[in-house]
């Protein structure tokens, strides 16, 4: 198969807790196509599902009926992948999880999707459905490194 | 969507002799999976079960809502002064728990031969 930039796959999920493993799924064989270490593509699938599941719990409220539709792009060197929702967005990503405080139960134990999907992938960018867009997004982006 | 996990328990012997109660998850540990990780750890005697090692080997998909419920048998055991040991994560989600500061409050072996051993 000869992969050209400029590629494009849209998957549509229905708001329901296991259906980011279809987006996973999609994902990484798009990365695998592009020629991309297991590794990243491991870290892809980790962003690409707390990007699904954010989508889905608080974008969509878990109202199976409104779909999170996931966009893959194929970019020269790069992978983008906008995850959309019809919630009000994410104004600023939650301060990184600190497990000291989790420990003492001053800081909940959930709530380490966003530092995860920050840490995984080379770019992260929360997009709010205010102004010019009219979904929510989150936008995440891996780049070939030297060697892959 | 979501497969269902399943957990398994078994007393190991350490190397120095202690009882190890060894915890063996498969399928998916998510939001959904609270009764498998936090309510088979804490169907556990506290008095006699000091020494828990979590084994990751047979799980398929793995979230941070799943490692949020990891971190909440940490809590407990670090309460009860019992020790939480982790095996078998692959080395993605080996990176992830060192990320989130799990070894901080808990020791990651490679398999489990590794963490009896060290036990």
């Amino acid at each position: 198969m000869t992969v050209t930039s400029g590629s494009k796959v849209e998957v549509r999920l229905p708001s329901r807790l296991g259906f980011e493993k279809v987006a996973m799924s999609t994902a990484a064989s798009m990365a695998k196509l592009m020629g991309f270490s297991e590794d990243r593509i491991e870290d892809l699938k980790t962003a690409i599902a707390e990007a699904c599941i954010n989508a889905m719990e608080h974008g969509n409220q878990m109202n199976a009926s409104i779909p999170v539709s996931v966009v893959l792009s194929m970019n020269p060197n790069e992978l983008e992948v906008k995850v959309m929702d019809n919630g009000s967005g994410m104004e600023t990503p939650p301060p990184a999880p600190d497990i000291d405080r989790k420990m003492t139960g001053e800081e909940e134990t959930r709530g380490m999707g966003m530092f995860l999907i920050q840490a995984l992938v080379d770019e992260a960018e929360w997009v709010s459905a205010t102004g010019t867009e009219e979904q929510s997004f989150v936008r995440l982006v891996i780049r070939m490194k030297q060697g892959e | 969507m979501q497969t269902a996990n399943k957990v398994s328990q078994q007393q190991l012997t350490g190397a120095t002799g202690q009882q190890i109660t060894c915890l063996r998850f498969s399928g998916d540990i998510s939001s959904a999976s609270k009764d498998a990780i936090v309510g088979t750890y804490q169907s556990l005697d506290k008095a006699s079960h000091k020494h828990i090692l979590l084994d990751f080997k047979g799980v398929e998909y793995l979230n941070s809502s799943g490692i949020a419920l990891v971190i909440q048998v940490l809590m407990e055991a670090s309460k009860s002064g019992q020790t939480i040991a982790i095996c078998g994560l692959t080395p993605h989600f080996t990176k992830v728990f060192t990320m989130v500061g799990i070894t901080k409050y808990a020791t990651l072996y490679p398999d489990e031969a590794a963490a009896v051993a060290a036990l």
